[in-house]
């Protein structure tokens, strides 16, 4: 009975989320007040932060017989992951209220994919984190295609669906081998038995573990939407509606950074020199491909998914390093993407009108003349994404750079480096854009924006952010290499 | 130890300004935003001032230092401190943003207070580059600049600007990534982004010669060197006035700066090693360059090419290693801040007439604008280093010490004295005298006073120095010294060890 009473505890802002996401799913059939709803849904979060701050302590804490656990990369990663939802629902209410897609299974939906997130963060068996991963796939498919008269969302719902389904079948059957081979699905149990029956195994030459191995990690790939597992992000970025390619280019990063530092650097821990290589070959594949492609783009979600694809590059940098220092410096990256995004895709949404979508290049022509502060803010985010100081950018792709070094990869630095200056150029281009055209005739164009100020405040706080952590960046980095250092150790 | 903050308003005034700017400026209260402007660049000037009247010159080491803890995790400290060869550098740089506003007074009308505030930014942030004693706060201030000059280029631009603005950035930044690369080598090496501890730091040759290679990709691009010089035609005659006349006068001692303050003394045993190499390439920028300045047809082109002939001198300097040659450079590279500066604000005169550039559209100003024609004959004199100004000073004492070092390298050198008396008089002879070209000549009206202000500043500073260059050579007398005695031991490690 104790038992069962501490595990609820440690699992509470879970319950919290699961518990809201049903009651808003069920509120929203009965009443027509939306902006109850999402109140609501903002509370939610807020209480799910609370609870997770008030229930954190610096020690490992297990629940659910070892399948859950709390430690603070968890906690760190949650409130992360509750920051940037709620942001994202300041940033896609006024979209959302125009298409007719402000109802309450938008909330509800998000929540639970909140959920599954949550769960992946705390996952501590394969099992806790497949089942994670499930619940905020299925969430997002049906997210994708909420726009249900939408050919084109509807489409991308269906590359998303079939694709990840395949990629959910893959990262399954490698865990159905390593636990074939260690006769456990807890990743701690699973480390150890590798640590110890190594020799048993002959080592990692045992091919079945490889296999088990390459699976995991190509599925891990898909998620992040790594080369060569890049081909859904493209489509799915620019089909789904603008609001939900927030959600997917976003948060679910946090997500699938934790289940990877929870599959690779702890369970597969024992074999890193043979994940190392395989993240190696998908980092520099990643960021060149990304980064060549971004520039053929004129449209700016698909030239963003191919942005996100090259960052995906860079975080692997970090994680690939195989160490501590990596590891931080790679969450640092997350976090930094994470924050760039949401100002990207905020700022496409502030853009937005009624039936009509700001995502193609031409129309950030002549922001400047428009609106000086909307356009200030773009050209932050720009020069945040290409790496250039004094932004969050920087130290971002330094922090990686730098643990890649120390591992040894030395060759693959300059070749990214060199990456990144390719990548600068289609940055460079959209504050052309902004600052150098004239701006586009057409009607849309010359009226004010119609976003409500909650919006363009956060958003502008967000774009400073990035600035602010270019200027100031240690407290982010003790935060990462805190939470790191503490569950890892 | 001095416990003044002097370099962190240098830097951070100009930036707060520049941010007031654009908060408090528009295009409504114009006149309102230019004297803001003027204002707020009086007072960057004015608070640089200390850095001569406090300067010790006796003192080779770092002087105003300031240190904080920055970023503990990767031992990055906000680290700044000058010594004689930054000081001269960080007055000349508030001196042109001075010079930039009261240039771009009338003739900027879009977005002043955008255009004023970058430059003041672009101000405080090139200060900080030369007083940056920490690697990567000296990168971040590196990079950074590279963001409004980018803008000034792009916006208020000329036709083709946009191609030269992207190219700028991205010549730059692609060196200066390596340069990032050789940070985080060393960072590992050391533990730190101490410049200090990288000038103990022993390394093997082959080594220091890949890290100043690094280093040279990021310098080499800002000087500019030959052949990585392209970017720097097409940057100055698409950029504004003021953005040609910053990035004469101060950018491109960034990189003169940098090779004095990282790739040399980081890596003293390659310096020495690739010394050939580095002259070699000095002297086809100062000889090559020249000739290629002479075909020019466009104005500004012309001083772009003539900028990279005389940068050419500076570098010639450093790798010479001798005290004459160092600091003979470093007359050279302020006395070439304040002429071409000049040079560029002469053109943009004229421009702002004409709105011309081309040599051929032009002949006879003298008869309309003898004032001015005066001013500019002066400028193209000292550009081709006719004793008396400072152009004359800097380029003869690299000169001599280039004799000293071998005669053919000197005589070389000294050829320039005829090839850039030969482009800077045959354009001042085309676009001067000769009779009235056509109407909108005749039709040209005389500068005004604010233009005459400037170009008297300009020709006091010019005369000035050429008259008395002790202005500079007392601060760098004993920096210079210092750092020919670190050049000169080696730090390849002794073998066993």
């Amino acid at each position: 009975m104790q038992t069962i009473q501490i595990d609820l505890l440690t699992a509470l802002p879970e319950l919290i989320v699961l518990f809201m996401a049903m009651l808003i799913l069920l509120t929203g059939l009965f009443t027509k007040n939306n902006i109850a709803i999402y109140v609501l849904a903002q509370l939610t979060l807020l209480a799910a932060a609370f609870f997770t701050v008030g229930t954190h302590t610096p020690a490992v804490g297990y629940a659910f017989t070892g399948m859950f656990v709390d430690d603070t990369l968890s906690d760190v990663l949650k409130l992360m992951i509750y920051l940037g939802t709620a942001m994202m629902f300041v940033y896609t209410r006024h979209y959302m209220q125009l298409r007719g897609m402000f109802r309450g299974e938008y909330y509800a939906l998000v929540l639970f994919a909140v959920l599954g997130m949550m769960i992946m963060v705390s996952g501590q068996s394969m099992l806790t984190i497949y089942m994670g991963l499930e619940l905020l796939s299925l969430c997002l498919y049906s997210l994708v295609a909420l726009d249900r008269d939408n050919a084109k969302s509807s489409e991308a719902a269906m590359k998303y669906f079939v694709l990840g389904a395949l990629a959910s079948g893959m990262m399954l059957y490698g865990m159905s081998m390593i636990y074939g081979m260690t006769g456990s699905l807890n990743i701690s149990e699973i480390s150890s038995a590798l640590q110890g029956a190594l020799s048993d195994l002959q080592g990692p030459k045992n091919p079945m573990l490889i296999l088990g191995l390459v699976f995991i990690v190509a599925g891990l790939a898909f998620k992040f939407g790594a080369v060569p597992f890049q081909m859904w992000v493209p489509d799915v970025y620019q089909g789904a509606p603008t609001a939900i390619t927030m959600l997917i280019g976003s948060v679910p990063k946090f997500a699938a950074f934790a289940i990877t530092i929870r599959l690779l650097a702890q369970g597969l821990q024992p074999l890193t020199g043979e994940w190392q290589n395989m993240l190696l070959i998908m980092a520099v594949l990643s960021i060149a491909i990304g980064n060549v492609t971004a520039i053929a783009q004129s449209n700016l979600k698909r030239m963003l998914a191919y942005s996100t694809i090259s960052h995906i590059g860079f975080l692997l940098f970090g994680l690939m390093s195989g160490n501590l220092n990596g590891y931080a410096s790679s969450m640092f990256y997350m976090t930094a993407y994470v924050l760039m995004t949401l100002a990207g895709f905020g700022m496409i949404l502030l853009l937005s009108r009624k039936r009509f979508e700001a995502d193609t290049l031409d129309d950030l022509k002549g922001l400047n003349q428009r609106s000086k502060l909307a356009a200030f803010m773009m050209l932050i985010t720009m020069f945040s994404m290409a790496g250039v100081p004094p932004t969050i950018g920087f130290w971002a792709k330094f922090t990686v750079l730098q643990a890649a070094w120390q591992a040894g990869f030395g060759w693959a630095v300059v070749f990214a480096v060199l990456m990144a200056a390719v990548g600068a150029f289609y940055y460079l281009r959209i504050v052309k854009l902004m600052y150098f055209d004239a701006p586009k005739q057409t009607g849309a164009f010359n009226t004010p924006f119609d976003a409500p100020m909650d919006m363009q405040i956060v958003l502008s706080i967000n774009a400073l952010a990035l600035l602010a952590f270019g200027l100031l960046p240690q407290t982010l980095m003790s935060i990462c290499g805190a939470a790191i250092v503490r569950s890892l150790q | 130890m001095q416990h003044n903050h002097i370099l962190s308003y240098s830097i951070w005034l100009p930036i707060l300004a520049g941010f007031a700017m654009l908060m408090m400026g528009s295009d409504c209260k114009a006149n309102f935003t230019r004297w803001l402007a003027l204002a707020f660049s009086l007072l960057a000037f004015a608070i640089t001032l200390p850095l001569y009247t406090q300067f010790d010159f006796a003192k080779g080491a770092f002087q105003f230092e300031e240190m904080l803890p920055w970023i503990p995790s990767f031992n990055v400290n906000y680290h700044l401190g000058i010594d004689g060869i930054s000081a001269p550098l960080i007055l000349l740089t508030s001196f042109t943003t001075v010079i930039v506003v009261i240039a771009a007074w009338e003739v900027i009308t879009k977005n002043i207070a955008q255009y004023m505030a970058a430059f003041l930014i672009m101000s405080g942030l090139m200060i900080g580059v030369f007083s940056a004693l920490d690697g990567l706060l000296y990168y971040v201030f590196w990079e950074a600049m590279l963001i409004p000059m980018f803008l000034v280029i792009g916006i208020w631009g000329g036709e083709n600007r946009v191609y030269a603005t992207i190219k700028f950035f991205l010549y730059t930044l692609l060196g200066s990534l390596l340069m990032l690369v050789a940070f985080i080598y060393l960072y590992h090496q050391t533990g730190s982004f101490e410049i200090s501890d990288y000038y103990q730091l022993p390394l093997s040759l082959k080594a220091q010669v890949l890290i100043f290679m690094a280093f040279f990709m990021a310098f080499a691009v800002k000087i500019p060197m030959w052949p990585v010089h392209t970017w720097l035609p097409d940057a100055h005659v698409e950029a504004p006035t003021g953005g040609s006349v910053v990035l004469a006068a101060i950018m491109l001692k960034l990189g003169g700066y940098s090779f004095l303050r990282f790739a040399m003394p980081i890596a003293p045993d390659a310096a020495h090693y690739l010394s050939s190499f580095m002259i070699t390439l000095s002297l086809i920028a100062i000889v090559y360059i020249a000739f290629v300045a002479l075909v020019q047809k466009d104005m500004k082109k012309l001083i772009a090419y003539s900028s990279i002939s005389h940068m050419g001198f500076v570098t010639l300097g450093f790798f010479i290693f001798s005290q004459l040659g160092l600091e003979g450079a470093m007359v050279q590279m302020i006395s070439h801040g304040f002429i071409s500066a000049a040079m560029f604000l002469c053109v943009g005169v004229l421009y702002d007439r004409m709105h011309s550039r081309q040599i051929a559209d032009y002949g006879g100003v003298v008869n309309t604008m003898p004032v001015f024609a005066a001013f500019a004959v002066l400028f193209a004199m000292a550009n081709s280093g006719l004793p008396g100004t400072s152009g004359f000073v800097g380029e003869f004492m690299v000169i001599l010490a280039a004799v000293k070092h071998n005669f053919w390298v000197g005589f070389l050198a000294a050829t320039t004295l005829i090839f850039g008396a030969a482009y800077s008089l045959w354009m001042v002879k085309r676009v001067f005298y000769g009779d009235i070209a056509n109407m909108h000549v005749a039709d040209l009206k005389d500068i005004n006073k604010r233009e005459f202000l400037m170009l008297a500043i300009l020709t006091i500073m010019v005369i000035g120095l050429g008259v008395y260059p002790k202005l500079i050579t007392d601060f760098t007398h004993t920096s210079a010294i210092q750092w020919l005695s670190h050049m000169a031991v080696s730090k390849i490690p002794a073998a066993g060890l």
